[in-house]
């Protein structure tokens, strides 16, 4: 029974998909705005229920696989509430490109719930579990668009590179049980301290497991997915896929290599470091070559994500609180690009190439502004969130004697800076190809302005969120 | 007798295997979902020799869930070949390739 309370909001939220799934099916012809509604009603409840289930303690059920902790809460809330903000984004989609997609729904809670057992996890079974539930439910939310070739393309590819990521993260995971016999994270932890002469088998394993996490992330060199997904899939699914999965694999991160790897920091963040250089050079620079919008964004990913390890790296809680910060961040402006790309959409055009834009500034000149606001974000420019989320992190990487490291990664944001700065040129220099204002409906016009306007206040006072995600991350490390 | 090492060799080598299809195969698709397959069943018998080894039954439960995630994995993946014929007329791996850059 007391196990039962642990997971009410998961619970909940399984009981949602399944109801969505019927809604669909039985309501889903006729009138294609209930399904919506109900998965809206469900994101509804389980917030409100993770809003009460903050615990003050580390409680852990069902056998050591499953714990509840403030980190874990407070990660949930966070993809819950984006999801439910993806939501809104993807109905306006559909309704523009006239297509019902019924499907899409359920198949965002399924990995919703999937995220949700990532970040509660206390095994390593419960991390592959959450993990695949989640990676099944966004193959197939690729391949939803059936009669596109490229989204079935993309479907492929991240189908095959998926599954070759996690057999790699399990191969790691079976030597680390060999070596140690445990598949409990805290029990791993007070093993790999003492193993001993076995150390090398444990690295052995680190390997193969970051392999893993990498893929997840999408950071160069298990980054090859990333473009490909990002363009292939429909705009929504792309948005879905670019916003909370960030937070999952950030705290499989932080399960698996703090919670439970921590021993072996030493030995990790060596290799985080090269895995940041990496994704900061390669993601940024080959931005600068794209001409389609969402693949630009796919390699802006790359590098971000890059950043969000440097904070790994210091192997302190506040960099832990710092690479949350960030990827809340960053979250939130990647959410708004593709937002974007949504409002900019219409029947026959997915307006995904970044002439698209162009002449956004006379079309539109408040969403251009938007727009402005979420790119200025993303390239690091004060006063907006995107240069704290920046500035926190390259602070713990100094804080950590890596200033040679923090020189790059400012090095490399000024490179990124370019291609930023070229779309907004692009939307407020060059001429406008269609001269109309972009049609959308009030609640995606709504939702839009309200997630600039967030990125622009969280600029401003960033003090609150730094401040949630250093409590979330006050009792690590685990082994002090 | 066979030791733990025997068998953790024989997982290695299938488990190589099955990456070098997936790299190598230059043909068929089906070939790229058999190899996956490959792979997590040597992952299962690494699972398993330890648990033996170990005298721990944690890894058996493993396996099991495992072989089941497995399932749906290649449900999952053959659903997709199948969207990808529909479309493209070919499972060669050397046809999907219209993204690039």
């Amino acid at each position: 029974m007391n196990d039962i309370a642990l997971v009410i909001p998961e619970a909940t939220l399984l009981a949602f998909a399944c109801g969505t799934l019927l809604v669909d099916a039985f309501l889903g012809r006729r009138n294609p705005a209930a399904t919506f509604w109900f998965a809206v009603l469900g994101g509804l409840v389980v917030l409100a229920e993770l809003a009460h289930s903050v615990p003050d303690t580390i409680r852990i059920g069902f056998a050591g696989t499953y714990r509840l902790d403030v980190v874990g809460a407070v990660l949930k809330t966070f993809i819950v509430a984006l999801v439910l903000v993806s939501l809104f984004y993807a109905r306006e989609y559909f309704r523009k490109r006239g297509v019902s997609q019924g499907e899409h729904y359920p198949l965002v809670l399924f990995a919703t719930l999937g995220m949700m057992m990532l970040v509660s996890s206390n095994s390593l079974l419960m991390v592959y579990l959450g993990l695949e539930l989640l990676s099944l439910s966004l193959y197939a939310l690729v391949a939803l668009q059936r009669d596109s070739l490229q989204s079935s393309e993309a479907a492929m590819k991240y189908f095959v590179l998926g599954a070759l990521a996690s057999g790699m993260l399990l191969y790691g995971m079976s030597m680390l049980y060999g070596v140690t016999g445990t598949l409990d994270l805290p029990d791993l932890l007070i093993k790999v301290s003492v193993a001993g002469d076995k150390r090398l088998l444990l690295v052995f394993g680190l390997v193969f497991v970051l392999v893993g996490i990498s893929f997840k992330l999408g950071v160069v060199p298990f980054h090859m997915w990333v473009p490909d997904v990002y363009q292939g899939a429909a705009t929504p699914v792309t948005q879905f896929i670019g916003t909370a999965p960030k937070l999952a694999a950030f705290a499989m991160a932080l399960r698996l290599l703090v919670d439970g790897l921590g021993g072996l920091a030493e030995e990790w963040h060596q290799m985080l470091i090269l895995l940041a250089i990496l994704s900061m050079g390669l993601g940024n620079l080959l931005a600068i070559a794209q001409t389609n919008f969402k693949r630009m964004l796919a390699y802006s990913t790359i590098a971000h994500m890059g950043y969000m390890l440097l904070g790994l790296v210091s192997t302190r809680a506040s960099g832990y609180a710092a690479s949350m910060f960030y990827v809340t961040v960053y979250a939130l402006m990647s959410m708004g690009a593709f937002g974007a790309i949504i409002l900019l959409a219409s029947r026959n055009s997915e307006a995904d190439q970044l002439s698209d834009l162009s002449g956004l500034a006379k079309r539109s000149p408040w969403f251009a502004l938007i727009m402005l606001i979420l790119l200025f974000s993303m390239a690091g420019v004060p006063p907006f969130a995107g240069f704290w989320a920046k500035w926190f992190v390259l602070k713990e990487v100094v804080g950590a004697g890596y200033t040679w490291l923090a020189a790059l990664a400012v090095l490399f944001s000024l490179v990124g800076a370019y291609y930023y700065l070229r779309v907004i040129k692009i939307m407020y220099f060059d001429a406008p190809v269609v001269s109309e204002r972009p049609e959308a409906g009030q609640d995606l016009k709504l939702v839009l302005s309200v997630n600039g306007l967030a990125v622009l206040a969280l600029g401003l006072m960033p003090d609150m969120l730094l401040r949630v995600c250093l409590d979330a991350t006050l009792s690590y490390p685990p082994w002090q | 007798m066979i030791s733990l090492a025997h068998y953790l060799i024989v997982g290695a080598a299938l488990f190589c295997l099955s990456v070098a299809g997936i790299f190598i195969n230059r043909k068929n698709v089906i070939v790229l979902l058999m190899c996956i397959e490959l792979m997590l069943l040597a992952v299962n018998l690494n699972f398993i020799a330890f648990s033996h080894f170990n005298q721990d039954v944690a890894g058996q439960v493993f396996v099991f869930f495992i072989l089941t995630v497995a399932a749906a994995e290649s449900a999952i993946g053959l659903a997709i070949l199948v969207v990808l014929f529909r479309n493209r007329s070919s499972i060669n791996v050397e046809d999907i390739g219209t993204m690039r850059g």
